[in-house]
């Protein structure tokens, strides 16, 4: 909404700088967004003196001037007003400046002859109505001055930014109400006097509401004899201040009231109202009407129409109908100054994807018992610009009337409510500046307040504490704070879990990204998950922003792919980075979807940073694996193992570089490379490895730090053992073997070596572990030692078949 | 004999005090004196033709000038060796061997750094899903259908009643359900809009706030969000609290800061304005009690939402909201 000063200063003398009111509209809780001034558009608009001119090479009509604006030579304009003459000053419009129907001036070709601005009439700058010539300039304006300034003008212009609730301050009064409340200053309302001439209005034409629950009250006025052309200037002006074209006198008027005073009102062309009546009732679905804009609109059940005796005519409180649009022709005009229901009209007017000024202000509620004062507002200036008579009287038919609803207001309890207490008197006073009703309560410390009807929103004593503390000013409340019991606050577990998950991964290298929880419809295709696997049904928005948003995550890869592919065009060539977030799975027979919490991380690129300590070599498998066991440690998450992941269960990864990842029997998820075909539907010039845990499971599998291992003071004794295996063994199975069929006093076993090659045979490979023996009651003997690894090694060349080497 | 011995002996010892620091001089020093032709070797084996009766004696001394000397070579040599080693001396403006840290989502520290803010006043983290009923994102919050206060809020439906929730405030509402007063909590969280442009980004993050209990009024809500906004930035910052309107709070108040930037002079960030909004707040309002079954004559509260990436944005100069969600690690690294 847009308020002009020098127009709401027709209903509230204004008495502080513009700034000052925007900044007190602010503080009351109407929100300024900008002040601007109005004629700041002509700055672009200079003050032009035609120097001299000569006829268009190709039109009869037109001729090239030459026009001086000041600054540098002389400026060539096409120009075809009759009242052009040399010498004259004129407003000489640059390119860039904005003319009063919103067109930009250009440099611009006019029929081959180049034209660098265009001499202006008055309508053309929303200077006046005149467009049949030039605006001719008194003498002695100083050439080349910017318009606005060399005729002194100037309106300062609040921009609103108007809550949902305010639907009162989508007028000029309502605004100056508030305005008037700051200030200290009276609302001044206009003042309508009608001049009524028989016949009855009631003999002209008839309303019949059928449906009173969407149309509490309809009041309608007859002007007859009038005579439709432009309005004049000053009615053209006040519409333009606020941003709104001029159409004609009698539509024109309707806007102006409309924005006066908020009521939104329609003008019938009487004589096209088939019956001379109006009826207001429920559409049919189906039902086709032509709106006021030329288009065709189905309508749906539950939407309501104006209609005449035979035919709708306007879709109600949102636009009217072709077929009774005020025309050069009209004689007669019904005025329509009705009451809907809000909430019918909002669902229409977005059903139709038509919102308009008159569904922004019924959506929002308007003054019930405003009506009969629109209508007799706008008869009485229909007559003013467009002569005619007002026929008596006000067909006003009213189903619903409004009623008072009295809320009654604790003063006390206001009190405790709000952390201040203002006295009674000043309550009396801050709610009668904006016209509520106070009346004494049933006791001392009660009041009973009435809300105009203007202010729907305020139905409770909670609403009441809130205009009280805006209209005192919500910084007259004093700080204070609750008192809370020291029992202190239990932390969230899972949180707990983030953080450290956080910064162990964070300790190894990887940071963390945030991606959009929606993905492309196609990333589930692209990740090769199978058909069957429920990532491949994510939930579809219904309203995606893009198509490469319009389903939600199953898996929090597709958004680690994208961000890698965004970084290696940018030449990030080293990305190691994670991401803890939500994913979607829907549930049969559940409204909403399931969302367990991942952990994914992806590494792709050298092992290490640039550096002169050694060569640069990718990372590979066994680097994340690194890393995940690092994580699994730091969390004390324990029997961390990975199982090699069957070939026809590697979709997103590469087969035979693919791991379960579990602890103990705990799934916890999946690590492997990239699967090439994945890499290659991401267009990702790199290899990557990745993994995608579940964040409860990792959770559930951190068993905490407990004491458990007694720290022996003896010494340890270390052997080496290199085997020779077929390469399909297992070395985790070695591992567990050689634990299984140590001494007790066995305390480790490392592997520290894996060969494969000459002289090795091809399908096997040799292992090399690092034993440590260490007793807990004495210095272990080597001969004790020696025999008990001789054993060990024995056991384990003849469970899997293989021999030592040489 | 001895005295020649002495001789040597002060001599070298002169010397060495003299090539202290001086390796090499050091080294020929003592091959000059010890070394197989050296000084004093040349004495040892002259002791051999020595008379019997005077080689014991002389043995003794020569030996025991012997084991000074080498002893103060080796003293000498070892000072050098600590003052600047012989071999592999280093240059240590060379890179050393780093594996650079990961960092942290500038998002998620500055998250944490609220919820610890509001964790020492005595919130409790609470979170929620983020595909919501529409029962919970709007009705619950007295945002009934066709009211002009959903058109605040951009939705993505995912069906006509499941939405993706446009704020964290349903999780008042689902914290109310399951608690009993006093309650005292704080959700983060993601939230989507469909909105987006050069300051709109479809996903936001949120926190939350919620405080009832009997008694709690609008000066504890601006007592409680001041302290707040001051552990965030600085204890000078100045706060406004404007009336606003949401429909899940009366009174509501928007929460605009002093521009951390300028000072409250006016700059591009709050476009001249000299005021930051931060935060939207309010007292619980009474439907929101009823709708979760809290009597609105008995407790009372206050609730606020607040966004993340703008706190972000002012505490490390960020000015284009789009690359939280890029996650370019150059960006990403300074954090």
């Amino acid at each position: 909404m847009k308020i002009s000063l020098s127009w709401l200063s027709e209903y509230t003398p204004i008495r502080r700088s513009p700034q000052e009111i925007a900044e007190g509209l602010t503080r009351a809780g109407i929100a300024v967004d900008a002040v601007t001034d109005r004629f700041q558009a002509l700055e672009r608009v200079r003050v032009g003196r035609v120097v001299d001119f000569a006829p268009h090479p190709a039109s009869a009509r037109l001729r090239v001037c030459r026009v001086a604006a000041g600054g540098e030579g002389l400026r060539t304009i096409v120009c075809g007003a009759p009242n052009l003459r040399a010498g004259m000053l004129a407003p000489l419009a640059l390119p860039g400046a904005v003319l009063s129907d919103g067109t930009v001036v250009a440099e611009a070709s006019v029929r081959g002859v180049p034209s660098a601005g265009m001499l202006c009439s008055a309508a053309e700058l929303g200077l006046g109505t005149d467009r049949g010539g030039l605006l001719e300039l008194a003498d002695g304006l100083p050439e080349g001055e910017p318009l606005n300034r060399a005729l002194g003008l100037s309106d300062p212009v609040l921009e609103l930014d108007l809550t949902p609730n305010r639907g009162d301050c989508l007028s000029l009064i309502g605004v100056a109400r508030e305005v008037a409340a700051f200030q200290g200053t009276r609302l001044r309302l206009p003042r309508v006097r009608l001049a009524e001439s028989d016949p009855p209005a009631a003999e002209r034409a008839a309303v019949t509401i059928e449906a009173p629950e969407a149309c509490p009250r309809y009041a309608a006025r007859v002007v007859e004899g009038v005579a439709v052309g432009p309005s004049p200037f000053w009615l053209q002006e006040r519409l333009l201040s606020v941003g709104m074209r001029p159409i004609n006198n009698i539509v024109d008027v309707t806007n102006f009231v409309m924005l006066e005073c908020g009521q939104p009102l329609h003008a019938f062309d009487l004589d096209r109202l088939e019956e001379q009546r109006i009826v207001v009732r429920p559409a049919r679905a189906g039902e086709r009407f032509v709106t006021l804009d030329g288009k065709e609109r189905t309508l749906e059940e539950g939407m309501l129409l104006i209609c005449d005796g035979r035919k709708p005519v306007a879709v109600a409180g949102v636009m009217g109908g072709i077929n009774s649009e005020i025309g050069e022709a009209t004689r007669r005009v019904l005025i329509e100054s009705a009451c809907f229901e809000a909430s019918g009209i909002r669902r229409t007017s977005k059903r139709l994807g038509l919102p308009t000024e008159a569904s922004r202000r019924f959506e929002k509620g308007v003054d019930p018992t405003g009506t009969v004062r629109a209508a007799d507002r706008a008869a009485q200036l229909m007559v003013q610009v467009a002569g005619g008579r007002v026929a008596r009287g006000v067909i006003d038919v009213r189903p619903r009337p409004w009623r008072p609803r009295p809320i009654r207001l604790d003063l006390e309890r206001t009190a405790r409510f709000l952390g201040a207490g203002f006295p009674r008197a000043k309550v009396r006073r801050l709610l009668k500046s904006i016209a509520f009703e106070v009346a004494p309560g049933p006791s001392r410390r009660e009041l009973e307040v009435t809300p105009p009807p203007f202010r729907p929103d305020v139905a409770r004593p909670e609403d009441l504490a809130e205009e009280i503390a805006r209209l005192a000013g919500y910084d007259t409340i004093p700080v204070t704070f609750p008192t809370l019991p020291a029992a202190g606050v239990r932390p969230l577990a899972r949180e707990e879990t983030r953080r450290r998950v956080r910064g162990v991964l964070n300790g190894l290298g990887f940071s963390e990204v945030i991606t959009y929880s929606f993905i492309d419809a196609g990333d589930g295709e692209r990740m090769r998950f199978a058909a069957e696997d429920p990532r491949r049904r994510g939930l579809t928005l219904l309203n995606p922003i893009a198509e490469d948003q319009a389903v939600l995550r199953t898996s929090l890869w597709p958004g680690l792919l994208h961000t890698l592919r965004f970084n290696l065009d940018q030449q990030n060539r080293r990305v190691k980075i994670f991401e803890v977030g939500k994913v979607f799975l829907p549930r049969a027979g559940q409204e909403l979807p399931e969302e367990p919490e991942r952990l994914a991380g992806l590494w792709s690129g050298p092992r290490g940073i640039l550096s002169w300590h050694e060569r640069e070599t990718p990372c590979d498998f066994y680097d994340l694996k690194g890393a995940l066991e690092a994580l699994a440690d730091a969390l004390h998450v324990e029997e961390l193992r990975f199982e090699a992941l069957p070939d026809a269960a590697c979709t997103a990864t590469r087969p035979g570089r693919s791991a379960r990842v579990l602890a103990g029997e705990r799934l916890l998820g999946v690590a492997g490379e990239l699967h090439p075909r994945v890499q290659a539907a991401f267009d990702l010039k790199a290899e990557a490895f990745v993994f995608e845990f579940d964040l409860e499971a990792l959770e559930e599998a951190v068993v905490g730090p407990r004491h458990r291992l007694r720290v022996l003071r003896f010494p340890a004794a270390v052997r080496d053992l290199t085997v020779i295996l077929d390469a399909a063994v297992e070395a985790r199975e070695v591992l567990a073997a050689l634990r299984d069929s140590g001494p007790p006093w066995m305390e480790g076993a490392f592997l520290i070596d894996v060969f494969a090659g000459p002289p090795i045979p091809p399908g096997q490979r040799s292992l090399t572990f690092r034993i440590s023996y260490r007793s807990e009651e004495r210095t272990l003997e080597d001969a004790a030692v020696n025999a008990a690894h001789a054993e060990m090694t024995a056991r384990v060349l003849q469970r899997f078949g293989g021999r030592l080497p040489g | 004999m001895d005295a020649e011995l002495r001789q040597i002996e002060a001599e070298t010892l002169g010397e060495i005090e003299a090539a202290r620091g001086d390796r090499e001089a050091l080294q020929a020093l003592q091959v000059r004196v010890l070394g197989r032709k050296g000084l004093l070797t040349q004495r040892l084996r002259a002791i051999a033709l020595l008379p019997p009766e005077k080689r014991p004696e002389a043995g003794r001394e020569a030996n025991r000038v012997k084991e000074r000397l080498l002893a103060a070579f080796a003293a000498a040599l070892r000072a050098c060796e600590e003052a600047a080693p012989a071999s592999g001396r280093l240059d240590v403006t060379l890179p050393g061997r780093m594996e650079p840290r990961g960092r942290l989502h500038p998002i998620t520290r500055v998250t944490e750094e609220i919820c610890a803010i509001f964790s020492r006043m005595g919130f409790e983290r609470v979170e929620g899903p983020e595909v919501e009923t529409d029962y919970y994102n709007f009705e619950a919050l007295n945002i009934p259908k066709n009211h002009p206060a959903r058109d605040m809020q951009d939705t993505f439906f995912v069906s006509a009643d499941v939405v993706l929730r446009t704020h964290t405030s349903p999780l008042q509402v689902r914290t109310m359900e399951r608690r009993r007063p006093p309650v005292r909590v704080i959700a983060p969280g993601r939230v989507f809009r469909r909105d987006s442009d050069q300051t709109h980004t479809p996903m936001f993050h949120q926190v939350e706030g919620l405080w009832v209990d009997e008694g709690v009024s609008f000066g504890d809500l601006k007592g409680t969000l001041t302290a707040f906004v001051q552990r965030m930035f600085d204890e000078e910052t100045r706060l406004r609290f404007r009336p606003s309107f949401f429909p899940f709070t009366e009174p509501s108040a928007e929460v605009d800061i002093l521009c951390v930037i300028c000072r409250g002079a006016g700059c591009r960030v709050c476009k001249g304005t000299g005021w930051l909004e931060i935060l939207g707040s309010g007292m619980v309002h009474p439907a929101v009690f009823e709708n979760v079954g809290y009597d609105p004559a008995r407790v009372s509260g206050f609730a606020f939402g607040l966004g993340v990436e703008r706190v972000a944005m002012l505490k490390y100069g960020i000015d284009d909201l789009r690359r939280f969600f890029e996650n370019d690690l150059r960006f990403l690294s300074q954090f």
